[in-house]
Formats: structure tokens, sequence, C-alpha cells
């Protein structure tokens, strides 16, 4: 039996349990990177992305935390995407790490040359991350990408996943879910929006690979989000975090919105949160309060087109089918909600 | 070595990029009226205070809570509550148990030996304040912290009011009550028992004072006209439970008989029925007129009371009263919910009966002032909780308003404001009030599951047969437990959640130091927003916990 | 310095041992992988250290790693050809944005399709404007010495430098070659300083977005850094020379070298030929027939040909009427790619220029065809573009079947 989630985040008897960011309640162990005044904005300010930007709050985080987790020895390689273009456009850098671009599909394996540089210097202290949007993952990143799970180089490698190829404008990627809208899949005929296939779920894919380390999280939890990555920086070899990362602009929601997007997409069962290594999940997180896809959906101008006038509520059985799978697939609802079953454990 | 041209950059080289000029939101942090806060008579800033216990600073909670109600042991046991009512956390799983935890405060003020601050520089005004209840003493505390000479003039042997003479010992046992009137007395207060006023002009002019705050209460019980054979089997509830503080525990017990019926469905009824049984009545019966949702006791009293074994005959009139039973009329209620006699009657075993019907004041002090206002025998006050003679000023009980401590000890400390701008040739004006913290303002996602704290009870045979205080108190571990299940309903309480989730990196976590000085009462301000980079998404504002922070339209 | 009888591939696997590479990554394509092999071994046996050789799933990926050993300051080594440098070709163009000094030796094969394994140019000449330094070797001693001086001159400019040899005539020949010792080569080639360096002690962001404002400053310094090497590449030579006592790319008991054009039997001649690579053997025993028949020709050998010494050129055919540039590759539907640089350099003079295109996917150079051609360009005959041995059987049968004129 895996070490369940529940068991290992109790709830905790504060105002704010385990979900803020900080609170000046808890022992400074267990405060997130990002409440640390010191913490080292990998991703500063400056930068040029959207109000409120998901992948440019998940690269500070997973970095932030990675930043810590290694002490500061750490270098990055970025590929071409939207974290690329609004954080370097000449003259002005928002990062504060050492940072490479290469190019949109080679990430994986600049990381892998960067690693082997390291190594033979002798200085493998200092660890690689290599981060990529779900284009330069999923699409043209994946051969990389899987040679280096396949020699299990030494990188931490980050998918900032917003479901699309959004620095050129919102094209379709593998990643983007079923029905919804980009500039190639319109919302016109009788199928609107992206098709539904079987799917690319590169968090498996990964898995099945056989490396060391793959989890999935979201931009709204923040404490899941940064534990992940610091296990990731305990542990050698080719490690793989999925981060979903809403969209403003791509998803048509409004920019206040990405949190909670993000975690609508758990709480619905459409992103499942888990964990693996070696081949196996071994944990998911539960969702917390279930909720239909609907609440979900319709807060996205990407699937507008299956609600109002014209509403095509097939499509939404069919994505609430989906989550649903997940749900059972990967156990994310609990028998016993999990906040009850704390109760009683009062101090 | 010089860097190769525009493809490699320096660090950090963005923040030249201002990227607040994008906004046209702005963030801004505010602060928002607290239901609890907003419910409170006595105006408390409960968010406050639990804020400090959260984190285990008792005695700074302690203090902020005193600031203004000298009684939390007091309030703690015998408030109603309507904070709680009135608590958000009631909307998610249960509202916060305010009460356990002010109550926790108080007596740990007794254990750690906390004194309230010594009366400030003297005014050199003298202000009387009549009666030593809970609204008398709330008034005298806050007007002697004011820096005015006061004087209390009690016609009883002991000071309290209805807190010693009403409200029986098994909730709000002597010692606390002593206590906390001690601490008022000891920070320079002085207090002239046995001392009844009985013309509020004459004893102003004699004692020299500058103004006079009437608290005299409602003393006066209220009768019926109920045929009855031995008149003597029909006693007073006010009368009783006075009679009980002053005498032996079982002092009545023969007069009282086996069999006692109290009439009435307020407070005052279910104290004397479950006192009667405390005295040793085998049966104590409420006679009430309506039903159960129609009474005006507190539905916890209620409750209580018949976790006591106490029965209440409802839709009952007493129509006679006989040797050893009582005829009673069914009552039925009409349209408007006002009890109509049937015509149908039955007898009920009874050795006394105790009548509950209310109270009223006694106003003779007052009538020789020819100026003041009577309204429903009550005293008529202004929005200045002035009578209408310039000078003396009313509250608690003898105002119309709701009769509760709390309500009681608001008024105290509203007519000290007011008191202290009269003497000072100025009107008080009220600091206006935030927009309400509603549950909708808050992102509840954020507060973990907690379930409210249970205080221990005595055991029910226990509560029959002794005085001993029914409900227990907490510990400093559930108090503190209790306390953090605080939302923090519209003020910041330092999650850091605006800190780590703006995607710009905008948002500044002040320094320990810099936010101690910035903040101002209630107004605590921890963080700030760098309006250079922030581009105004929205994102803090739609994830602070407690709704502490708004977007405003940028002007441009 | 002893003289062995080595294969090409392995003469280039000693020498790029020899300059201690750091990273090595490549992806087998015939006919480079002897040399893959070769360094792969000596990885593995702990010959070569310390290195990295790191087996990748494709070429994109061996450039890509390069990439990032060299941006991390360690000295990157490749190698391929063919389908594989163009499969790589995007990181080729990255190498040289981002002025990362990676030395890849290209075996230069045909391009598909039709997919042929055998040697011509049209691989590296695709990429010749990648931004990189081109090297053409015109045997394996040349081979050896360019990567020798491949590592200096990339380091010092923080330019990449690819090293082509033809895939087969050299790399799978077994000649003579003078191995430098260890001593020799790390006198000759300093530890890898880096221009810039991914280091967390003093962090930077390299490979920015360059927009409008920027780019063509950033393209023109390129350029002045890469035609640095003009200057660099005999300067590097001579001092190559002084240190393993011959001149750059002779053969063992030769006393001919050259860094960026070398000069043969031009003395006096009013036809030039021009070529790269192998054929130059051929070529110069063509040549001397003609000298003994009389003919005033000579021969020069382009070894650098990005950037394109023009100046050198324009210097070794001084007094030539007529340059005949013998081409393994051509742009279909265009010309000679030699020939255009050539034609462009020597503008200002009264030279004919004039292409034979030879030995495509393999296709033999002899040496009686090749004479045989020269001939028609002594006596004016040889039109502007020609295809040497081409077989106009086929040609016009299929012209005819296809499309009939
Ligand atoms: C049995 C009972 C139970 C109650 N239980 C609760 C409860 O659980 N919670 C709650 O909130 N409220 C309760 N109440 C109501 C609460 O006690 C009163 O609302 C509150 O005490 C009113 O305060 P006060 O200061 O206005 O008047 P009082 O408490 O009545 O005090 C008035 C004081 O003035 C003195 N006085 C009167 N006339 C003169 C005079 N002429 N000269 C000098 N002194 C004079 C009196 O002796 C008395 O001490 C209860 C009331 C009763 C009767
Ligand atoms: C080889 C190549 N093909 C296409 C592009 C154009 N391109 C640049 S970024 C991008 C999409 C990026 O999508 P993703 O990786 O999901 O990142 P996002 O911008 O969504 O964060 C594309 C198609 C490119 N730069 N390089
Ligand atoms: S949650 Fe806290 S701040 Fe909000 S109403 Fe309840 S006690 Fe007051
Ligand atoms: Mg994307």
């Amino acid at each position: 039996m895996p070490e369940t989630h529940q068991a290992r985040h109790p709830v905790k008897f504060y105002q704010v349990g385990s979900f803020a960011v900080g609170n000046r309640l808890l022992d400074e162990a267990d405060r997130t990177v990002q409440s640390d005044r010191e913490r080292t904005n990998s991703l500063t300010s400056g930068h040029r992305a959207c109000q409120g930007c998901g992948e440019a709050l998940g690269a500070r985080y997973a970095l932030d935390a990675a930043m810590r987790a290694t002490d500061g020895r750490m270098v990055v390689a970025n590929a071409t995407g939207c974290l690329e273009v609004f954080s370097t456009p000449y003259p002005e850098s928002s990062w504060r790490i050492p940072w490479l671009h290469s190019l949109f599909g080679n990430t994986a394996a600049v990381a892998t040359g960067i690693a082997a540089a390291l190594k033979v210097k002798g200085r493998e202290d200092i660890r690689v991350v290599a981060q990529a949007g779900d284009g330069g993952t999923v699409d043209i990143g994946f051969g990389c990408l899987s040679g280096m799970f396949e020699r299990n180089d030494d990188v931490l490698f980050v998918c900032y996943d917003n479901e699309a190829y959004m620095n050129t404008g919102v094209q379709r990627s593998g990643a983007t879910p079923p029905a919804a809208r980009t500039a190639t899949t319109e919302a016109v005929g009788p199928e609107p929006g992206n098709r539904f296939g079987q799917g690319k779920n590169l968090p498996l894919l990964a898995l099945a690979h056989e490396i060391p380390y793959v989890a999935t999280a979201t931009v709204a939890d923040l404490h899941d989000l940064e534990r992940k990555v610091e296990k990731a920086m305990s542990i050698r070899g080719s490690r793989y975090l999925h981060v979903l990362v809403p969209c403003p602009l791509g998803w048509v929601a409004a920019s206040s919105e990405t949190i909670h997007l993000a975690r609508l997409a758990r709480e619905t069962g459409l992103f499942p949160v888990f964990e693996g290594a070696h081949g196996e999940v071994t944990d998911v997180v539960k969702i917390r309060h279930k909720e239909p896809v609907e609440e979900y959906l319709r807060l996205q101008g990407r699937y507008k087109h299956l609600f109002g006038s014209g509403a095509r509520p097939d499509i939404v059985g069919r994505i609430q089918e989906i989550a649903d799978r997940n749900i059972a697939r990967f156990g994310l609802v609990d028998e016993v909600p999990p906040d009850e079953q704390s109760v009683g454990k009062q101090p | 070595m010089t860097k190769p041209f525009a493809i490699t950059l320096d660090v950090g080289s963005s923040l030249a990029n201002h990227t607040g000029s994008w906004r046209v939101e702005r963030p801004v942090y505010v602060d928002r009226m607290p239901p609890c806060n907003d419910g409170c008579p006595a105006g408390e800033n409960v968010q406050r205070w639990l804020y400090h216990a959260e984190s285990g600073a008792y005695e700074t909670a302690w203090r902020t809570l005193v600031a203004d109600n000298p009684f939390p042991s007091i309030c703690g046991r015998v408030c109603y509550h309507p904070c709680e009512t009135a608590c958000n956390r009631g909307q998610l799983d249960e509202a916060v148990g305010i009460h356990a935890v002010e109550r926790f405060l108080g007596d740990e003020a007794e254990r750690r030996g906390w004194a309230f601050v010594p009366a400030g520089p003297s005014s050199g005004r003298r202000v009387l304040v009549i009666g030593s209840g809970p609204s008398g003493l709330s008034a005298a505390a806050h007007l002697s912290r004011l820096g005015h000479d006061v004087t209390i003039y009690e016609a009883a042997p002991a000071p309290g009011g209805m807190m010693r003479y009403g409200i029986p010992k098994y909730r709000l046992p002597r010692d606390v009550l002593d206590r906390e009137i001690e601490q008022i007395l000891r920070a320079g207060v002085h207090l002239e028992c046995n001392r009844r006023v009985a013309d509020v002009a004459a004893a102003k002019a004699e004692g020299g004072f500058d103004a006079v705050y009437v608290a005299i209460g409602a003393q006066l019980s209220r009768r019926a006209e109920i045929p009855a054979a031995d008149s003597s089997r029909i006693i007073d509830a006010l009368a009783f439970l006075a009679g009980t503080e002053a005498k032996p525990e079982t002092a009545e017990l023969p007069q009282l008989g086996r069999r006692v019926a109290v009439y009435g469905g307020g407070n005052t009824a279910m104290d004397a029925a479950r006192t009667a049984q405390r005295l040793g009545a085998t049966d104590a019966v409420i006679v009430y007129r309506r039903t159960r949702d129609r009474m005006p006791a507190h539905a916890s009293e209620l409750e209580d009371a018949l976790a006591e074994g106490i029965t209440v005959s409802w839709l009952s009139t007493i129509t006679a009263v006989e040797p050893g039973e009582l005829e009673i009329e069914k009552m039925a209620l009409d349209d408007s919910g006002f009890p109509q006699p049937t015509g149908e009657y039955e007898k009920l075993g009874a050795d006394t009966v105790i009548l509950a019907l209310g109270q009223e004041s006694d106003l003779s002090p007052v009538q020789a002032l020819g100026d003041v206002r009577v309204e429903h025998g009550s005293l008529a006050i202004d929005e200045h909780m002035m009578t209408g003679h310039a000078g003396i000023f009313a509250g608690g009980d003898v105002v119309p308003d709701e009769r509760t401590v709390t309500v009681a000890v608001g008024h105290g400390k509203r007519a000290a404001r007011e008191i202290d701008a009269f003497l000072r040739g100025s009107t008080y004006v009220h600091p206006s009030r935030p927009g309400l913290a509603g549950v909708d303002n808050l992102n509840t996602w954020y507060y973990s599951d907690a379930p409210r704290t249970v205080q221990p009870e005595l055991e029910a045979v226990r509560r029959r047969s002794t005085f001993d205080e029914v409900v227990g108190g907490l510990d400093a571990d559930n108090a503190l437990f209790e306390a953090r299940r605080c939302l923090s309903c519209g003020n910041c309480f330092e999650c850091d959640n605006c800190f780590g989730v703006c995607p710009d990196n905008a948002v500044r976590k002040l320094t320990d130091v810099v936010a101690s000085s910035a903040a101002g009462p209630g107004s605590a301000r921890y963080y700030e927003f760098d309006y250079d980079y922030c581009k105004g998404c929205g994102i803090c504002a739609v994830e602070c916990p407690c709704g502490a922070i708004v977007m405003e339209p940028e002007s441009i | 310095m002893p003289v062995q009888q080595l294969e090409g591939s392995r003469a280039v696997a000693e020498a790029v041992a020899l300059c201690r590479p750091e990273v090595v990554c490549a992806y087998p394509i015939s006919p480079q992988t002897h040399i893959i092999e070769a360094v792969g071994a000596m990885v593995k046996s702990g010959r070569l250290t310390p290195c990295e050789f790191v087996n990748v799933e494709s070429e994109f990926a061996a450039m890509s790693v390069s990439i990032g050993a060299s941006a991390t300051g360690a000295r990157a080594y490749t190698a391929t050809a063919s389908q594989g440098l163009l499969f790589m070709a995007e990181a080729v163009f990255n190498a040289a944005g981002l002025g990362l000094p990676i030395v890849m030796t290209v075996a230069n094969r045909a391009v598909g399709a039709p997919i042929n394994i055998w040697n011509d140019h049209s691989d590296s000449m695709a990429l010749r404007d990648a931004g990189w330094v081109q090297l053409f070797a015109e045997t394996n001693q040349a081979a050896v010495d360019l990567h020798l001086l491949a590592f200096r001159l990339a380091e010092e400019l923080s330019v990449p430098v690819m090293v082509c040899m033809d895939g087969f005539i050299l790399t799978h020949a077994f000649e003579p070659v003078e191995l430098p010792t260890q001593e020799q080569v790390d006198w000759f080639l300093p530890r890898y300083v880096p221009r810039q360096e991914l280091d967390p002690e003093a962090p930077i962001t390299i490979g920015a977005m360059v927009g409008p404002e920027a780019f063509e400053e950033v393209r023109y310094l390129a350029h002045l850094r890469l035609l640095r090497a003009l200057t660099r590449v005999p300067e590097l030579a001579s001092e190559f020379e002084t240190m393993f006592g011959r001149p750059l790319g002779a053969r063992p008991g030769s006393a001919v070298g050259g860094s960026l054009v070398t000069s043969y039997r031009t003395e006096g001649a009013t036809t030039v030929v021009v070529a790269l690579g192998s054929v130059l053997g051929t070529v110069k025993d063509a040549v001397d027939e003609l000298r003994t028949e009389g003919h005033p020709i000579g021969v020069v050998g382009l070894t650098t040909y990005r950037p394109f010494p023009a100046e050198a050129l324009h210097g070794a055919v001084e007094g030539a009427h007529r340059v005949v540039v013998v081409e393994k590759a051509f742009g279909t539907g265009g010309r000679g790619f030699v020939t255009d640089d050539v034609a462009i350099a020597l503008r200002d003079h009264d030279v004919a220029v004039h292409t034979i295109v030879a030995g495509l996917g393999g296709r033999p150079i002899s040496e009686e065809s090749l004479r045989r051609v020269l001939a028609t360009a002594i006596t004016g005959d040889l039109p502007a573009m020609s295809f040497l041995d081409l077989d106009m059987g086929a040609v016009t049968a299929e012209t005819r079947a296809v499309r009939p004129l």
C-alpha cells in the first residue's frame, strides 16, 4: 500500500491548514518556499507574460523550490515557447538563475549535455532542470525527452502544460483537451473544437520509461508542487514533473481565475494529480470537494460553444466521462471524504 | 570577459521594464467588518483578539478584548454570543466558539495575574454612575480609562446587578464575577454599596458630579393576577433567585415544596426552574402560553433546562392556584401567533408557583428630573445616550433595547465615550464602519476543515444537585485550536497568499519592523503592492482567503 | 612522431582523443560510424578520460547535447554525415548563433533522396552558411591536423568548426599518418576557457530573443568573428608548423601543406583548377600529366571554405585567366556553390570561371576523365558548367519518356 497523501498531510488545525502559501502560525519548515521573503524569484518582475499567466507563476514556483532544494546550485535549460519569449526579450532578462535557451524541441538533450558537462567536471552537485511548454514536451520535444528518460540522465524535466501552443497564437497541441477551441481546432462543424482522441498522457508515458520519479501538479496547490520538486531534487536520474498552468489568453478566461481554474481541473478529476516511480503510480492527491466538469468548462471561453444557444450537453457529458474515468482509474475520490477522516484528531 | 552582444543578458535586467503601466485595475488592501465584530453588542474586535490568540499571544488577545469589554470571563459564560450566530464559519461547518475562547482568555488573566492598566492622567472631571450592574461597571471602567474620576452608587450590598442577583452560580461562579469587578475597581473606580439613589439630580448636585450615568436596570418583577387560595405559594422569580444568592443554598427548600411550577418563558424562567431543582425540587415544570419556537428564552437555555430533566407545559396559562395543584387552561395560537384561550382545562400538581413574567424598571429616582422621557416603562435616550436632561445619560436594561449583559456592557462603553465628549464640550464621532465581510468575500478553499471544539460539561446527575458550574472551560491547547478556526473575515492574517500567488512578484512582504509600525489597531499591513510591476490580473484578490484585497479601477 | 598506417576514421578518432574532448555525443551514420565507435571505445576503456560519451536517439539530440555541454564549459565534439547533418540542421545553426566552440567531423556523403551512402559534398555544402568554420581535409593527415586546429580555433574565436573529410575515400582509407604526442597537443591546445558559461556562481541568461532592433548587429558581429578565422588560421598553421616540425596538413615526408588555400604548380599557370577535399590528389595527378604535356596549369586547394578565403585565393590564382572549379555538389537549378564563391572573389579580374561537377553520390573521378575535360578547358572548349562522365544516354531516355520535348 503506498503511503497516502492524506496520511502525510493530516488536516492541520490552522485557519489555513496546508493550503495557503504561508501563514505566520506554521513552523518555518512547514511554510512554502514562496512564503519566504528571501525566495530566489528565479523569474523576477518585469517579464512580459500576460496578466495572470499561469506559466510564469508555475515556473517561479517550481524553480524557486528547486533552488532551495539545491541550495542555489542549479542551471536551467528552457525550450522555445511563451515562457522563453516573455522572459528574455533583448535587452531584458527576467531570470535570476543560470539559464539557456536553445531550441523548441531539443531541451531535454541540451539538459543532458549540461548534465554530462557537469559530470565530467566533477560538479554533480550542480543540478540541471529543463523546462518546456506542453508543445515543447509532448510534441516536438518528445523524441529528445524520451531519449533522456531512456538514458536516465540526471535531469528534472518540468512541463508547463497550458494545453496548447500559446506562443504562436493558441494552436492545438498533443495536450489540448477534447472539444477545446484553438486556432487550429475551431469551434465549428458537428464536432466543434479539438477532437476526442485517446489523449497523450505524458506523465504516464514518462512512467512507462521506468524513470525514478514522475509527478503531476498544478499551480493551485503550492505545497504539493513544492514537495514534489523537492522530492524530485533528492533523486538522481531522470525525473519528470508535469504542471498544469492555466492560460487566461488561450483558455479565454478572466486573468484572476488562473489558480481557481487549476484547482477546478483537479477537483473535477480532469487533471489527476499523482506521483509515480519506476513504472508504478505510487500516490494520488484526492479530490477534496468534487465538482462537475461543467463548473470548470463554463469559466472558459474555449468551451463557450458547449453552452448557451446551440449548447452541446452531449459533449459536456463526454468530458464528464473522461473525468469520471480518471477518478476511477486513479482512485481520486475516497470512500470517506478526506476531511472527515481527520475528525477526532484534535489536539 | 564581455558577454556576447544581445543574445546573452544580465540576470534580473527585466526590472527595468515597469509592467505596472499595463494595469487597468489595481489591487488595494482593505479591512472589512467581520460579522462577529459587527454582531457584538459590546463592540468587541473579535477577529482581532482571536488573531492574537491564534499565535498564543493570550495576553495581547486579552488586552485587545478588555479594551472593549472588561468582562471576558463573565461574557464568555453568559453572553448569548450573537457573534457566533453571525460567524461566517457557521456556513462552512460550525461557527467559531468565540465565547469559549473569550472565557479562556478571561480565566487565563486570573491564572496569570494580568491587570488592567491603571487609569490615565486625571481630567479633573467627576462622573456618577448609578447602579453597578454590567452597564454601570462597563461605563465606569471606560470612563476611568479616559481619565475621569468615577464613583458608583449601588443600592445592593454587593456589586454586579443581575449578574449577581439574577444569573445563578452554576452559570456564573461568583469568584469569577468578583474577580472581574475587582479588576475595574482596582484600576481606580470608587464603589459605594448599600447606597440607593432616590433622586438623581440631588445625588449629582450633592456629590458635585459633572455627569451621571443611570444604569439601574430593571429590578421589578411583573405580576399576574391569579386567583390563589394561599398567596404565599406564589413567589417572584427575581426575589427567589436573589434570595438564593443571599442565603445558604438549601434555605428556601421548606417553603418551596417538592413540586415547583415556573410561570413564564424567558431566561429567568429557565434559571428559576433549574435553581429550584438544585434546591431539591423533584418536579420542576415550566408553564408557558405559547409554543417552543415563540419562546423568548434563548434556545440554549431551554435545551440546558430540558437536559436537566425540567419539563415544559406548552400552550398553558395558570388560571388558579389551588392547594397542591394548579388549574391550567390550554391555549391555541391564532393567525397572528397570539395565544387564545380554548376553554379546555387541566390540573397540574404543584406546591409552589414561581412567577417569571418579565422585569420592569423602577424609574422613581429620575422622576424629579421633569425633562426625562419615559417609553413603555423605559428611559428614553437620544443617539448620544443622553436622557432629556443634559448631562444625565442612561443605558443597560433601563433603556429600551435588548436586555442582556453584553448589550448593557456595550451601552456602558458608548455612554463613556459620549460622556467623555460631553465633558470636553464636543460630540463623539463614530469611526466609519467598513463594509461587512460576507462569506462571498472569502475564498474558503484555503481553510482546512476543522470541527468546533466541544466544551466539557458536568454530567446531568451532578448538575441537578449542585451549583457547580455546568460548562467547563477550554484548556490552552483547545483554546488555541478554536481560535485558529477563525477565518479572519475581511482582515489580513498573514497567510502570504498574495505574496505567493502573484505571477509578477508585485507583492512585497514587509519586514517585521515595518509591519508592526505600519499596523494601526485593527488595520495591520504586512504586505504592500509594488505598482511598478503589478499588472492588475486580480489573482491576489481572488485567492485572498479572507477578502482583504479589492480591485479598484485604475484612473487612466 | 611515429608514422602509422591507419584507417582515416581511426586517425581522426586518435586526433580527437588527443584533444581531450570532455563530452562526445554522436549518432551513427555511414560513413562516420568508425570515428565515433573508436572514440566511444576509448572512453569506455578509460583511455580517454575524463570524458562523457553520450549515446543519443538522433543527430538533433547529438548536436543539442553538444550545445548544452559546450555552454556549460565542456569541450564538446560530435560527428555526423549527410542525412544526419540535415537532421540536426536547426541545432547546427543554433550552436553557431550561440557562439559555442563545438567541433564536428562531417564524413561527407550525398544527401537523399535517392538515399546514397557514398561520398560527395552536398551535406556540408547545404550548411555552408550556418555560421560554422568549414575546413576540408585533402588527406587523412590533413584530417588529423585540422582537428587539432579546429579545437584551438573554435575556442579562441567562440565559433563552432566543422572538419569535412570525404566519406569512405578518407574515412575508410588506410594511409600513413603521423600522430602527434599528447604532450605536443597539450602545448598546442590549451585548456578550454569558455567565453561564457552556465555557472550558478555567476548566472547569466544565454539565448535571448532578439528583435529587429539588434538582430542585424548580432549577425554582423558573428560575421566579423567568423572572418577573424582568415587571420587566425594561417597564424595557427605556422604555430603548428613550429611545434610539430611540418606544415599543417602535409603528408608524412612532404613539405606541402596549407591552411587557407594550398597551391600546387601554379607558377606561370594560366589555367588553375580549384577543388576541395580528397579529389585534390586526382586533380594534381591530372595536372602533372598536363604540365608534362607543356600546359601552364596549376591547382589551388581550398582548406578553409568558410569563411571563404577570397584574398588568399586571389593571390593563389594570380596570373591565371581561367579557373576551373571541380565540385562534388551543386545547386540543382543553379550553379556550383564553390564556383559562386570563386566567381565573386575574382569578379574584379579578367578570369573565366568554369564548373565541373564531379563525383556525385560516390561516382569515381578518374584522372583520365579529369585530364580530358581539363584539356578542353585549356583549348577554350569547356562550357561554363559541365558534369563529369555524365551518362547522356540515360538522361536522354528519361527526358524523352517523362516529357517528350
Ligand atoms: C435570572 C436572569 C438571568 C439572566 N441571564 C442572562 C444571561 O445569561 N445572559 C445575559 O446576557 N443576560 C442575562 N440576563 C439579563 C442581564 O442580567 C441584564 O440584562 C443585565 O444585568 C442588565 O444590566 P444593567 O447594568 O443594565 O442592570 P442590572 O444588572 O440590573 O444592574 C442594575 C444595578 O443597579 C442597582 N440599582 C437599581 N436602582 C438603583 C438605585 N436607585 N440606586 C442605586 N443602585 C440602584 C441595582 O441594585 C443593580 O445592581 C439575565 C437576567 C436575569 C434576571
Ligand atoms: C522547430 C520549431 N517549430 C515551430 C516553432 C514555432 N513555435 C514557437 S513556440 C511554439 C509553441 C509553443 O507551445 P508550448 O510548447 O506549448 O509552449 P507555450 O508557448 O504554450 O507556453 C511554436 C509552435 C519553433 N520555434 N520551432
Ligand atoms: S470566522 Fe473569525 S473573523 Fe470571521 S466571523 Fe467568525 S470569528 Fe469573525
Ligand atoms: Mg503550451
